[in-house]
């Protein structure tokens, strides 16, 4: 039944020969054809300015005020690309082989192939564009190396280049939009899928200003929703990141590709206080200099949090540098799911050091003093006093990471100048998504996936600037190529009317389930319920999972959703402009879609990537994968409760790449 | 600390709207002002009342969602900050804050502290783009070597969140801060020259066609810009908007 529609022959010549191998749409019954596109994130901006470019006509929906704050835009890093500029041995295969073993050999060899091939022209595109991109001194493109990798091929605008990136997408999809080929709908919701004789045919959206809830049809659907982060309220995430395009695509048939591959990355400002509605990032970046610790003894974590003592005043010998202790190879360089669990697991024995118990510190006081004495040196100050040096370290710190220190220091009041930084770990990215074959589509025929929302290039772990590089990679160079194979048997369909049975049974749902949020007789707020579920999902889906735990959170999860429906109170008309509505039906799914997360965890009875069961690790507590029961992806098909979804397995095949144990120690 | 607030409320776009009173108590000064009105709006539906509507998205300061006008600044106290971003540590203990939408015309209300911002897309449709199809089978990405003094120009202006501040900051609601930033990413790189005259008269036509008005150089939005937007770009965009209007056909 799942048919990935990998092309034959080698890995390399793949993407080429499927490109000419493929059915075209000529120009002019593009003219005839519709697509929806939903998000205008990385992926959905550039797939719908493709997709006009080429000739089709395209609507494309945002429920933000704008489509240039999908939330691509708070991507901080950079974005990879093989262009080996900097002559350090990078090349395609490379990309290819780091993205694999980065995701713990959990992703398709083939997707990941092609985009490590697409991934230089991304970088012409936007320089064509006019992305500023940071330069050199020579007017040439500039590369910071980032986690994981070995070689320098980040390219990058300031601590902003998803704002950028994106930008660059929002100004070709404007182009489109002012000639007529996209139709912007700013504030819209897609509520559901509908398909007519098995295909996707169009959607049900609501208008957020007015309430109103339309038709829209089309000749195929491409979601590019983004991620499902906020499954656990507190995320990295934006507060609008949702779910309910896939989950409703889901429940209309696509199946869900491992949902429980989560990244947690692991220097996130920790959580202050039970009013907490998002988490906010602080760069990978940090991590090159700064050194991670909690106290050794329990004495002294008491005595940081009744305030008779400053971390400050801790000595070198009374520090538990848990990360360096562990794993003196990489030391606090691990990679991201390393790292969160070391933290976690010191803050569960009680060495957590603010009132909350989760949070550890990331202190950047060696590197004052090792970049102060070669300031010195390099300024010619003989003897300098340990101030000095001090001072002198601070303003190189502050010339390599100044705009985080003045982000924390604007959240937290406190100035990590002078004090340790405190991180913990957040939910940050998704690496499941909606199962899509070689072409992006789901098991829906006519139904698309690009971008986070789908689940096919980063296996169980994402390498940090990979996000961008995929969701402008489907959106600007597959997708295009690969829907004209679908689109080809519909030169002839003409227009899909909306007054059909499907269409009248889709709306009709979709305002029922409306109806009964609004009109229910409950009394508990919407974020209420949200900040349970994310306890849930936190305490027994998070960094470590187990069986038992797992099943408990199954149970919890259902009883909740029970309690939100019988008992939510949600405020306003259905026929307005009303924001806690809106949060009502996207908790409605991510209610639903805890529960097959879970589940999904409770299947994979392996650690690996991200996904960490406590029944498998090694004797000295590290990730263990189990390639002989788990060398496949779990695609799950709805079938009416998520915990008794039917799972159909993608065996994956490595015949480039030979699978291994990662190791850090 | 306790608080007094004083609210925009307004049921939609052509209705009257008034400022509305509600106190607070126990407010953390480590919540964002976001995570206050989140507070409040709990505490509203609770006893049956209808919480106040406001934008927001990504709590970080990068997505330019929030806009409200707080005791008479954009975004409140404090510089380089947006709303989100904004901690109540900012306040005093017993003090009165005062918070509005933004106000435009070309900003029409939808309801409460939310306002319609489509007019910026439709001034970036006019033209804030390069005309290059999204093929990819461009030109190498250094094939064109660009000075960083210029690159780093170009980002700097590139940096502009579209919250539009700088609008309801001026006394004008001129939108010169936000067109001419995108005007000057554009015109400094030679990617976009090609098409910089016609950019931005079209641009211009268009933010005027918007309802917005004109600049004065009072500099207000400058100080209010989240993202230290400069107005030395308003002053490319007016010496550009002359030469193109002198020299084009």
């Amino acid at each position: 039944m799942l048919d990935s529609k990998i092309p034959e022959g080698p890995l390399a010549e793949k993407w080429n020969k499927h490109k000419d191998n493929i059915r075209l749409v000529n120009p002019a019954n593009k003219r005839d054809i519709d697509i929806i596109v939903v998000g205008t994130g990385l992926a959905g901006s550039s797939a719908a300015a493709s997709l006009a470019e080429l000739g089709y006509n395209v609507k494309s929906l945002c429920f933000q005020d704008s489509p240039r704050r999908a939330h691509s835009i708070a991507a901080q890093g950079g974005i990879n690309a093989s262009k080996n500029y900097q002559n350090d041995g990078d090349s395609v295969y490379r990309l290819f082989y780091d993205t694999v073993k980065g995701g713990d050999y959990r992703s398709r060899e083939a997707n990941v192939h092609r985009l490590a091939e697409v991934s230089s022209n991304i970088i012409d595109q936007c320089v064509a564009q006019g992305v500023p991109f940071a330069r050199e001194y020579g007017g040439l493109l500039d590369n910071r190396s980032f986690g994981g990798v070995q070689v320098s091929r980040t390219f990058y605008a300031k601590g902003q280049t998803g704002q950028q990136l994106l930008l660059g997408a929002y100004s070709s999809l404007s182009r489109q939009i002012s000639k007529g080929k996209v139709e912007m709908l700013n504030r819209h919701e897609m509520m559901e899928v509908v398909k007519v004789d098995g295909k996707a045919r169009g959607i049900i959206a609501r208008n957020l200003v007015t309430g109103e809830i339309e038709r829209h049809s089309a000749h195929a659907v491409v979601l590019c929703s983004g991620g499902y982060g906020n499954a656990f309220y507190l995320s990295t995430n934006a507060m609008g990141s949702n779910v309910s395009a896939a989950w409703r695509a889901h429940k209309q048939g696509s199946f869900f590709a491992n949902p429980c591959f989560t990244q947690i990355h692991p220097t996130c400002i920790p959580v202050s206080g039970h009013y907490q509605s998002k988490l906010t990032l602080m760069s990978e970046s940090l991590r090159n200099d700064g050194r991670i610790w909690v106290p050794k003894s329990k004495d002294d974590v008491e005595a940081i949090l009744n305030g008779s003592k400053l971390p400050t005043d801790l000595k070198e010998e009374e520090r538990d540098y848990y990360l360096e202790r562990r794993y003196p190879a990489f030391g606090n360089l691990v990679p991201r799911d390393v790292a969160s669990r070391a933290a976690k697991e010191r803050c569960d024995a009680g060495f957590g050091v603010n009132k909350t118990g989760h949070a550890v510190y990331l202190d950047f006081a060696s590197a004052f003093v090792r970049y102060g004495k070669t300031e010195a040196l390099t300024r010619g100050i003989q003897n300098p006093s340990d101030e000095t040096i001090v001072e002198l370290g601070r303003e190189v710190i502050k010339s390599k990471y100044g705009n985080l220190f003045d982000m924390y220091k604007q959240i937290t009041d406190d100035n990590p100048y002078e004090t340790p930084m405190m991180i913990y770990p957040a939910v940050h990215y998704t690496m499941g998504g909606l199962w899509v074959d070689y072409n992006l589509m789901t098991t829906v025929p006519g139904l698309f996936a690009a971008g986070e929302a789908n689940f096919s290039d980063h296996g169980a772990n994402r390498l940090g600037a990979s996000a961008l590089m995929q969701g402008l990679a489907d959106g600007y160079f597959v997708l295009p190529y690969t829907i004209g194979d679908y689109l080809a048997d519909d030169i002839r369909t003409g227009k899909i009317s909306t007054e059909t049975a499907e269409f009248d049974a889709a709306e009709k749902k979709v305002k029922d389930e409306i109806q009964a949020l609004i009109s229910n007789n409950g009394d508990t707020p919407v974020d209420d319920f949200h900040r349970r579920l994310g306890l849930i999902m936190w305490e027994k889906c998070g960094m470590a999972r187990n069986e038992k735990q797992l099943k408990e959170a199954i149970a919890e999860i259902q009883e909740l959703r029970k309690e939100f429906h019988s008992n939510v109170l949600v405020p306003g008309s259905e026929n307005a402009f009303n924001p806690e509505l809106e949060k009502a039906t996207r908790l409605a799914d991510f209610l639903e879609l805890g529960e097959a997360m879970c589940l999904d965890a409770l299947t994979r009875a392996e650690s690996c990537g991200g996904h960490f069961r406590e029944e498998s690790q090694t004797p000295d507590g590290e990730a263990l994968r189990d390639d002989e029961n788990y060398t496949f992806v779990s695609a799950w098909e709805y079938t009416g409760t998520p915990s008794e979804a039917k799972l159909h397995k993608e065996d994956l095949v490595y015949d480039n790449i030979e699978l291994k144990q990662r190791s850090y120690k | 600390m306790n608080i007094t607030l004083k609210i925009w409320r307004q049921k939609g776009p052509n209705h009257v709207g008034a400022m509305e009173t509600h106190k607070m108590t126990e407010v953390s000064g480590d919540m964002s002002f976001l995570e206050m009105m989140d507070v409040l709006n709990g505490n509203l539906i609770r006893e049956g009342k209808e919480p106040f509507a406001f934008d927001h998205d990504c709590r970080e300061g990068i997505c330019g969602s929030c806009s409200m006008f707080i005791n008479g600044e954009a975004h409140g106290p404090g510089r380089n900050v947006t709303t989100c971003q904004l901690h109540m540590r900012s306040f005093k203990d017993g003090e009165t804050i005062h918070v509005e939408p933004w106000r435009s015309a070309a900003f029409p209300v939808i309801k409460d502290l939310s306002v319609d911002r489509s007019s910026f897309d439709r001034i970036i449709q006019a033209g804030g783009y390069v005309s290059v199809n999204t093929s990819g089978e461009t030109i190498d990405a250094n094939a064109i070597p660009i000075p960083k003094h210029d690159a780093d120009e170009a980002f700097d202006a590139a940096t502009c969140i579209g919250c539009g501040a700088c609008v309801a900051t001026c006394k004008n609601s001129s939108a010169m801060l936000f067109v001419s930033a995108k005007v000057s990413q554009l015109s400094l790189l030679p990617q976009g020259k090609p098409e910089s005259k016609q950019r931005v008269i079209r641009m211009v036509d268009q933010m005027d066609l918007e309802g917005f008005g004109n600049c004065t150089n009072t500099g207000a939005c400058e100080v209010e810009c989240p993202k230290g937007i400069s107005i030395t770009n308003i002053a490319r965009m007016n010496r550009a908007f002359l030469s193109s209007n002198l020299t084009s056909k």
